[in-house]
């Protein structure tokens, strides 16, 4: 075991340098664009006595590293900063967009790992007859569909026109558990895109899988279709698969702006698209953080399964 | 203003006026076409007690205040005019009307002006008194802070300014100001009690709803007011809620989840208006649109140039095209419609003969210019492009440049030549304090003269409103034959009601007093 221990140690390192350099990168891509918080804040009224004025109120004359300094110095306290279009915590602008988030990404990960894998599994067992040719033309169809124009047809059939299901989320950004209604059709867009490639990737694993020597060594035992299918090929199939969940799952935390856009969900990608439409660092930046640390974490925890599941694929992690 | 580009990601939009410069007020609006006489003559019938009315707006995300005198966006303009009054705001045509204040004076010299409050409450029940007056004026010009409204104020010498009863207040002001009423109109100038600080936990204003609940960025619930000054509202309870993407609005009014949507796009009005499922309301001559010329640097320091610029502008085609048709042409003279405006002057049309024979004389053939535009308003890039062809048939060569949206404004003040502009609403007078003299902070077309400034001086200090009209008019003779400001058209405002919405003011273009005024409104 004490491999896997350095290979924990040496990933868990390698990913607090990621973040380091996502954040120093974010600061530096943030600090770049034109203007700053208080052009930003100035709007179509750009008095340049005002903007030096909002300047200054917002601390922004003082020099580009030690501002970076002083945040870091917070965060080393566990502090994020404060936001300085508003003067809140960054802390609570991240814990108040995190639930929304979590909630549409807990639902999507439910549904989406047992239809991808369902899927795949079905369209490897049938492979070249109907059912796999219909999910294969299926999937890639629906694949080829962008978000947005999935997420404005879904409303217009079904929230405009059957009346079936609320067309946005708008007003419930509190209490959106109570309205589960108003989260089928984000969901339903938020799925479309992985359950295609998660099944599709199910699917190549499990035939190249069932192609293998060991398969037919083990068919050869006289061993139950059935068995060798789910205890032998599926996880093998399963490991280049659980990577791609868990770049969903990172996709899924780290803000989905079009879909939150669209159905008015205040999630962490409204977050952040305000934040930098604001040029409010502080925001920005702990966003990085918090996205930074997801990422490696969620990455590190799909190595770990890929591992486990397939030992042969994490030599190469 | 909104992001044509990106259909997923469009943003919420700044006000489009404001006050700056030393008399500024600002305020959207505007209005002079159409619309109805009033609820009544629309026949929208007798006013219905009760109900809960939810309006759907761009907001500031969960950067949001209820801190009035920071209200920066439509969202924030509208929940502050629900909270809080103003001792002044504009009517339809942008004149100052009277609301706090109930009436004002002026001495002799037009520097002392005498304020009487009327007789009103905030929330908690407290007379709304001079001292609370003098104290959100103080707060709004502290040099410490940079709220919006201060540069409105600079008139004012508050120091030396008093209360002379508990509801009479002397304003001492820094020179003669004819339009002082519009000071006290100004964007941003709510009236909050005495010492009034924390606004994000219970705010109390003097306004038509009391305050209930607030989360920045997503909703803010607001109840009658019972003991309003003008008469409680008709409605038990107002909801804002905020949905940045325009589809989203739409979709939210269609699929009866709010009965207000604010700030639709011309195509979504088209494809809805009509049709019986919603109801479109237009406030005409909210938004001028125009390019702005650099007076002061090649090929714009010549006055000929910038004719044959007038010239070259075919309006029909910019406003068929650029804003699909919502709006009207424009004159080349800010406020169409609006108190003072020099409606006797021809309207022009292109002339392309007459376009490339000024640019001749100006020796100024074959030109090439680069016109700056960015996504940050309705129609921009489209207006750029439609120009560039329009002056392509007079020999010039523009060269459309994408600016960032974020720091447009900014970016155009003093730099480039040519740049596409937008404002709201505000009066004459605002509008050339902040943008047309030698001292104007946001003098993007680079206009400063002695001369005009006298002008401007001169109509601030005469008492009398007609000969004031003549002042106003010889300066927009003026910008009209020769200024920076090629204004192509006024667009409209456009809101999408429920049909259970009734009392919507249409002759109110964004920002004034009867846009949003949600204390009018009744559902049936």
């Amino acid at each position: 075991m004490s491999g896997l221990r350095s290979f924990l140690a040496r990933r868990l390192l390698l990913g607090a340098l990621q973040t380091v350099a996502v954040v120093l990168l974010v600061f530096a891509l943030t600090e770049a664009l034109p203007g700053d918080a208080a052009v930003a804040l100035a709007g179509d009224q750009p008095d340049p006595a005002r903007i030096a004025a909002i300047r200054e109120t917002m601390h922004l004359d003082r020099p580009t590293h030690e501002r970076l300094a002083d945040w870091a110095t917070g965060l080393l306290h566990g502090d994020l900063g404060t936001s300085l279009t508003s003067g809140r915590p960054v802390g609570q602008y991240i814990a108040d967009g995190f639930g929304p988030t979590l909630l549409l990404a807990t639902l999507t990960v439910a549904l989406l790992v047992p239809i991808g894998f369902g899927l795949g599994v079905l369209a490897a067992r049938h492979e070249g007859r109907l059912a796999d040719r219909l999910i294969s033309s299926a999937t890639l169809a629906v694949y080829a569909v962008p978000e947005f124009a999935l997420g404005v047809l879904l409303v217009t059939v079904l929230a405009l026109q059957l009346g079936w299901l609320p067309p946005t989320a708008v007003g419930y950004g509190t209490d959106l558990l109570g309205h589960p209604a108003a989260l089928v059709l984000p969901v339903l867009v938020l799925l479309s895109r992985p359950v295609c490639s998660l099944s599709r990737l199910v699917r190549a694993g499990m035939i190249d899988a069932l192609a293998s020597p060991y398969v037919a060594q083990a068919r050869r035992y006289g061993i139950s279709g059935t068995r060798i299918r789910y205890a032998h090929a599926l996880p093998n199939a399963l490991a280049p698969a659980a990577q791609q969940l868990a770049r969903t799952i990172d996709w899924l935390l780290c803000g989905v702006i079009v879909v939150e856009a669209l159905y008015v969900i205040p999630g962490l990608g409204t977050v952040l698209l305000n934040a930098v439409a604001e040029r409010d660092v502080p925001v920005v930046q702990g966003l990085a953080v918090v996205f930074g640390v997801l990422t490696v974490v969620l990455n590190l925890g799909a190595d770990l399964v890929a591992h486990g599941l397939a030992p042969r694929a994490g030599a190469a992690a | 203003m909104h992001d044509e580009r990106l259909p997923g990601l469009r943003r919420r939009g700044f006000l489009t006026a404001t006050g700056a410069a030393s008399l500024g007020t600002l305020a959207l609006t505007g209005c002079g076409g159409s619309g109805s006489e009033g609820p009544d003559a629309k026949g929208d019938g007798t006013p219905k007690r009760g109900g809960r009315l939810r309006a759907a707006f761009a907001g500031g995300g969960a950067s949001e205040t209820l801190d009035p005198h920071l209200a920066n966006l439509f969202a924030d303009a509208a929940r502050a005019k629900a909270l809080y009054d103003k001792l002044a705001d504009y009517g339809a045509d942008l004149s100052a009307q009277p609301r706090l204040a109930e009436k004002w004076e002026a001495n002799k010299t037009l520097d002392r002006w005498q304020v009487t409050l009327r007789k009103a409450t905030f929330h908690d029940g407290e007379p709304v008194t001079a001292a609370d007056v003098l104290y959100s004026y103080r707060r709004i010009a502290d040099p410490q802070q940079a709220f919006r409204a201060k540069a409105s104020l600079e008139p004012i010498d508050l120091d030396a300014s008093r209360a002379t009863g508990q509801r009479s207040i002397e304003f001492v002001l820094k020179r003669p100001t004819a339009e002082f009423p519009n000071v006290l109109a100004a964007f941003g100038a709510y009236i909050v009690p005495e010492n009034a600080s924390d606004f994000d936990k219970k705010p109390i204003g003097s306004g038509p709803f009391r305050f209930v609940a607030f989360t920045p960025g997503r909703s803010a619930v607001f109840r009658r007011y019972d003991d309003y000054w003008e008469g409680a509202p008709h409605l038990d309870e107002l909801e804002f809620v905020v949905a940045n993407e325009e589809s989203a609005r739409v979709n939210a009014l269609l699929g009866g989840q709010v009965e207000y949507a604010h700030e639709l796009d011309p195509t979504t009005a088209r494809a809805h208006e009509g049709k019986g499922q919603v109801e479109i309301v237009r406030l005409r001559n909210s938004a001028m649109q125009a390019f702005c010329m650099k007076t002061d640097r090649a090929p714009f320091d010549d006055k000929r140039v910038r004719e044959a610029f007038f010239l070259i502008a075919d309006r029909k085609e910019l406003i068929d095209g650029a804003l699909s048709g919502a709006g009207v042409i424009g004159n080349d003279l800010f406020g169409r419609g609006y108190e003072y405006y020099a409606d006797g002057l021809p309207q022009r049309a292109q002339d392309l003969d007459r376009a490339r024979s000024l640019l001749k004389q100006a020796g100024a053939e074959n030109l090439k210019v680069t016109l700056d535009t960015s996504a940050v308003a309705a129609g921009f890039t489209e207006a750029a492009s439609i120009f560039r062809d329009q002056a392509k048939k007079a020999g010039i060569t523009i060269d459309v440049k994408m600016g960032s949206k974020d720091s447009y404004w900014a970016d155009i003040l003093d730099n480039g030549t040519l740049c596409c502009y937008r404002s709201g609403a505000m009066p004459i007078e605002a509008h050339i304090a902040q943008r047309l003299l030698t001292g104007s902070t946001t003098n993007a077309t680079k206009w400063q003269h002695k001369d005009f400034d006298a002008l401007y001086e001169q109509a601030q200090s005469t008492r009398d409103k007609t000969e004031r009209a003549a002042v106003y008019e010889r300066m927009q003779r003026r910008l009209y034959a020769e200024g920076g400001f090629l204004i192509w058209g006024f667009a409209d405002w456009i809101i999408g009601t429920a049909g259970t919405v009734k009392g919507v003011e249409a002759k109110a273009p964004a920002n004034t007093l009867d846009w949003a005024r949600f204390d009018k409104v009744w559902l049936t």
